[in-house]
């Protein structure tokens, strides 16, 4: 049997598989069906049951999230949907939404009857003019054959380049029309989201995982899993492997696991670093190749599972060069509402390019270090905190190469080497 | 640049999308750069216009999200991504190959109006590293020479087809109409999943 379990990426491989008309072939809109005539607290009920938690990287409850919604208050509900997919290494949203964008339409339905939504929003990351298309003939196609626009309405909401609006009340602020920046919390979204109104925000995968839920039930969910991450998700792997893809796989798959079944890193190299959920989940090495990629065992070993982005890199790569690169990203996406985040990344990003050229020092590093205890926590949102999570973590595995650009001037690594070119005649 | 009584209706439909008409300012926004190509003053003003807000409040919207651009940009914008996953499997190699192949330095945009060139972040589509974009569609697991030919392409006129994306790019401004919400008829193009996309299905398939 295999290691596998596709059921969001099940029919990818059909020519038409983002069309109305396969995804009704294979049983869509089924689910919404089953849950319009359920009453919603029992919708909001069995999402619990299923154990479903967050795929957009906190990994929080996706049913006590719904639970939250004040009930009876005479107010509008939202839902918003972030498909700001942003984080550096995750793919996993876009290539769902390009294959089967219905998924995601009817699991917002279900979810706006159980939180008692009229209106549901999804956010789009702006740099995918095909997605956007995909996505905008399928709600068209949604509404053309009466699934939206019978009390339920669904709109398209198209970003325009920045990280940030990944946040979900920075999401908020730009949805409402303004500069995309975090909110203070509380008030959580659940009391005072868009529009002041509760609002539930939900990540791509969460949501489309609804209405395979709707269809097998909690139990069938509850089966696949650990004891406290429960279902399968996407795992992203990309970078120094032979094969790199999208691999969706019950929580608790392990990267060993995932390697063997991905053909294993580059040949004729070997795996240096990792980040197992992106660029904000401290970096993992060799040593973690067993480590359960659930929330808990990543959690335990140090790190996040954030968005289950395995991005792999082999002995060529300079850690020095990655971490800057990784941080200079971060400096460019802050978007400047909190001093630690703002000025914090600027100058982390100057010390990083003093010791990649080989012109920084030893206290460098405990300055970076220094710099990373006054950003972490210290802002509204995570955004500073991911900042610092690549440079803690890589001179906690890597001080030695750090060392090295400084006694030897310079940065010891061929760039070259660590291309996937390379060798080719470019 | 005149706005046709069809642009008035079509920014009016826009506005219409929302409970409130404030959230139409990034669609709208979009949508000026598929007319005029960048936000200009005068489709700040138009939307401060329609949204009864102060043109500040629309530059503050328009300067703060790297997509909209201040002045004009190629009929094909070509992003690398040099985030450090793209950069490190040769994202840094492609960028430097266009700089000096177009003669342009980053934000630049050739004589002839037909290529701009911007290093970009992450794209979520690492899975196909190294990524260029053009127009904010896929051409993925490029090559310095590769990406090369895709520019030269473009300059001939005739650019090659996006990997996962329509049968043709479509220009920069074409682009924008869809980033604003509009259909252009081309959904239906193109490829469903790229093969990374569908690796994990096939190995389920296989039994391993």
């Amino acid at each position: 049997m295999s290691k596998l379990t596709p059921i969001l990426s099940a029919h990818w491989d059909e020519k038409d598989s983002f069309t109305i008309e396969a995804y009704t072939r294979n049983g869509g809109y089924k689910a919404s069906q089953k849950a319009l005539a359920m009453d919603p607290d029992a919708v909001i009920q069995l999402v619990k049951d299923s154990g479903l938690r967050g795929r957009g990287g906190a990994g929080f409850p996706t049913g006590m999230k719904w639970g939250f919604i004040p009930q009876g208050d005479n107010k509008d509900h939202y839902l918003v949907v972030n498909a700001d997919e942003s984080e550096p290494g995750t793919c996993k949203d876009m290539p769902l939404l390009m294959a089967n964008p219905h998924v995601l339409i009817e699991g917002c339905i279900i979810a706006c009857h159980a939180i008692r939504a009229k209106n549901g929003f999804i956010y789009i990351r702006g740099e995918v003019t095909h997605i956007v298309r995909r996505l905008n003939q399928a709600i068209e196609d949604a509404y053309k054959a009466g699934h939206l626009g019978n009390g339920i309405d669904l709109v398209l909401h198209v970003g325009a380049g920045a990280y940030i609006c990944g946040e979900e009340t920075a999401l908020l602020d730009s949805l409402e029309g303004f500069r995309g920046q975090p909110r203070l919390r509380p008030p959580f979204p659940a009391i005072a989201g868009l529009y002041a109104r509760p609002t539930v925000v939900n990540n791509v995968e969460s949501i489309s995982a609804v209405p395979a839920i709707i269809n097998n039930g909690a139990d069938w969910y509850q089966s696949m899993g650990t004891e406290k991450s429960k279902g399968a998700t996407l795992y992203s792997l990309s970078g120094h492997v032979n094969n790199p893809g999208q691999f969706e796989a019950p929580l608790g798959i392990t990267l060993r696991e995932i390697l063997e079944l991905a053909g294993g890193i580059r040949t004729g190299h070997t795996l240096k670093f990792w980040t197992p959920g992106g660029s904000s989940t401290p970096i993992f090495t060799q040593d973690h190749l067993d480590t359960p990629l659930d929330y808990e065992g990543v959690a335990a070993a140090g790190s996040m599972l954030g968005t289950k982005a395995l991005q792999i890199f082999d002995e060529t790569t300079c850690i020095v060069r990655a971490v800057l690169r990784w941080t200079e990203f971060y400096k460019h996406e802050s978007c400047g509402k909190c001093t630690p985040c703002r000025e914090g990344t600027w100058w982390l990003v100057q010390i990083l390019r003093d010791l990649e050229a080989g012109k920084g020092n030893e206290a460098d590093l405990a300055k970076l270090l220094d710099l990373c205890d006054n950003i972490l926590g210290r802002s509204f949102c995570a955004l500073g905190d991911g900042a610092t999570s690549p440079i803690t973590s890589s001179i906690k595995y890597f001080r030695d190469e750090y060392i090295a650009h400084i006694t030897q001037g310079g940065c010891p690594f061929d760039p070259v080497a660590s291309t996937l070119f390379v060798g080719a005649g470019a | 640049m005149a706005y046709s009584t069809q642009d008035l209706a079509t920014m009016d439909s826009i506005i219409k999308r929302y409970p409130r008409s404030r959230s139409a300012i990034m669609p709208l926004l979009h949508f000026v750069q598929s007319r005029v190509g960048y936000v200009d003053g005068e489709g700040i003003e138009l939307i401060a216009q329609l949204l009864a807000l102060e043109t500040a409040e629309v530059s503050a919207v328009a300067t703060f999200y790297t997509q909209y651009k201040r002045k004009p940009v190629g009929e094909y914008h070509v992003g690398v991504c040099t985030n450090t996953l793209c950069a490190v499997m040769g994202g840094d190699a492609i960028l430097a190959g266009l700089k000096e192949h177009l003669g342009l330095d980053n934000d630049g945009v050739t004589a002839d109006g037909k290529v701009s060139l911007e290093h970009i972040e992450c794209n979520a589509a690492c899975d196909y590293a190294p990524v260029v974009m053009a127009n904010w569609e896929f051409y993925d697991n490029q090559s310095v020479q590769s990406a090369k030919d895709l520019v030269d392409s473009m300059r001939q006129g005739n650019p090659k087809p996006p990997t996962r994306g329509p049968n043709s790019l479509v220009t920069w401004k074409e682009a924008s109409a869809v980033l604003a919400g509009l259909n252009d008829g081309k959904a239906h193009e193109g490829v469903q999943a790229g093969e990374a996309s569908l690796l994990g299905l096939r190995i389920s398939k296989e039994g391993k």
